[in-house]
């Protein structure tokens, strides 16, 4: 079955590679460029659904104590925090040649950063605690304020400046893409969230081997 | 809980005399920072005045459930009959009152050191301090009970709060400035609805988590 799971998502994740580089139409105002968004978006959507399933999975063990609540929790957090930060730094590269700069302070490059260093701060936490249990309990209230802050951080953010494009997709009217972008962008889209599940699975895995070893 | 608190802070008076002392010490090492430049200190004003507010309220906060731990009254805390959230509020008015307290300080301060006329917008100043300090002094009680219990407790503190309070930072910087500039209230009308939003949701996760955070 994880074999399986792999081997789908590689051969989605090589699909997605191929349709966004090879077979898309280059962009007419950014060229290559812009290609760095079957990468960009998709990692960004992986890392909302991350911390969304660590708001399920900590709620979930607060409530039943299930241990296999809390290593979901651990394990979607930590992949979280690879997506975000490979988001950011996909975002950093196509931010050079389009803006002309790495950074700047726009309103979603700020309020990704601010979820990147929420959630480190989470992994640190149950890093400090010894006692299995109680890092447990502690993670989970950190992993509910969180993502209760999502919100709250994204119109601060927002209201405080923007300069970023307006997303492409899910917005009313007419699509302004190509079909072949878009379903270039899907495939990318399937790909990344499997990329997500195999991931957390095997984490989560580990965690649960590792309890047991010490136990 | 805020009988007990208040009481034993009127009879010490240690926080609040060492908060006191180190706002005053912030005013300096800002002033040092920036130069004499009146100019560019009037620019960076609201943010400096919060800076001094996040820095003293991270001291504050942070010792909330330390002392339970050196008075050995944390075995106390925990078989107390009833329900935990009552302990909670009643940490958090506790701190609430002892950062305003301070925060009221610091604002004479600035207004005596950076030559500001506090007294025109001291009503709108109000309702915003008010909006920003219950939402840093309800998470700041959560993670403090929480930090309490960890090794490295200093360190971690802090690192938890700060990204959790960035919200709360860019909206009372952003509504001191306007409320500074003599603008009305009604021009940050988004900005304060999203304070109090920050203040619901804060205290009422911090209500409903905190048995949790206290378990034994």
């Amino acid at each position: 079955m994880r074999r399986l799971l792999g081997g789908v998502t590689l051969a989605g994740l090589v699909a997605g590679l191929v349709m966004g580089f090879a077979i898309a139409p280059r962009e007419a105002t950014q060229g290559n460029v812009q290609r760095i968004m079957y990468l960009h978006v998709p990692s960004v959507w992986v890392a909302y659904l991350a911390f969304g399933v660590v708001l399920v999975a900590s709620v979930v063990y607060l409530m039943r104590r299930a241990e296999a609540a809390d290593r979901l929790a651990h394990a979607s957090a930590e992949v979280g925090v690879l997506f975000t930060g490979l988001t950011i730094a996909t975002g950093s590269i196509w931010g050079k040649p389009t803006w002309g700069a790495w950074w700047t302070w726009d309103a979603r490059l700020t309020s990704v950063s601010i979820l990147f260093v929420m959630y480190l701060g989470y992994l640190l936490l149950r890093g400090m605690i010894e006692d299995r249990e109680r890092g447990a309990r502690f993670a989970a209230v950190l992993g509910i304020v969180a993502a209760f802050n999502v919100p709250l951080v994204h119109f601060s953010v927002y209201w405080w400046r923007t300069l970023h494009q307006p997303p492409s997709l899910m917005k009313p009217g007419p699509g302004t893409m190509p079909d072949i972008i878009v379903a270039a962008l899907l495939v990318n889209f399937a790909a990344f969230t499997l990329l997500y599940v195999y991931f957390v699975t095997r984490r989560a895995r580990v965690l649960r081997l590792e309890a047991e070893a010490e136990a | 809980m805020v009988w007990k608190d208040l009481l034993v802070e009127r009879r010490s008076k240690e926080t609040l005399n060492a908060l006191f002392f180190f706002g005053l010490l912030l005013l300096f090492v800002f002033q040092f920072a920036l130069g004499p430049d009146r100019e560019r200190l009037a620019g960076t004003l609201p943010g400096l005045l919060w800076l001094g507010f996040i820095l003293s309220g991270l001291l504050a906060l942070g010792r909330t459930f330390v002392v339970e731990r050196e008075n050995d009254c944390w075995e106390g805390l925990l078989l107390a009959p009833g329900d935990k959230s009552a302990i909670y509020v009643g940490k958090l008015a506790g701190n609430l009152l002892l950062m305003l307290a301070i925060e009221a300080i610091l604002l004479v301060l600035f207004g005596f050191f950076f030559n500001l006329d506090l007294a025109n917008v001291l009503p709108g100043l109000a309702v915003v301090i008010a909006l920003g300090t219950v939402a840093l002094a309800a998470v700041g009680t959560l993670f403090a009970a929480m930090t309490a219990q960890v090794r490295a407790r200093e360190l971690l503190f802090p690192v938890l709060l700060l990204p959790v309070e960035a919200p709360v930072l860019l909206a009372t910087v952003k509504a001191t400035e306007a409320v500074l500039l003599g603008e009305t209230l009604g021009s940050v009308a988004h900005w304060l609805k999203l304070l109090a939003a920050a203040d619901v949701v804060y205290v009422a996760v911090g209500v409903l988590t905190f048995d949790f955070v206290l378990e034994a």
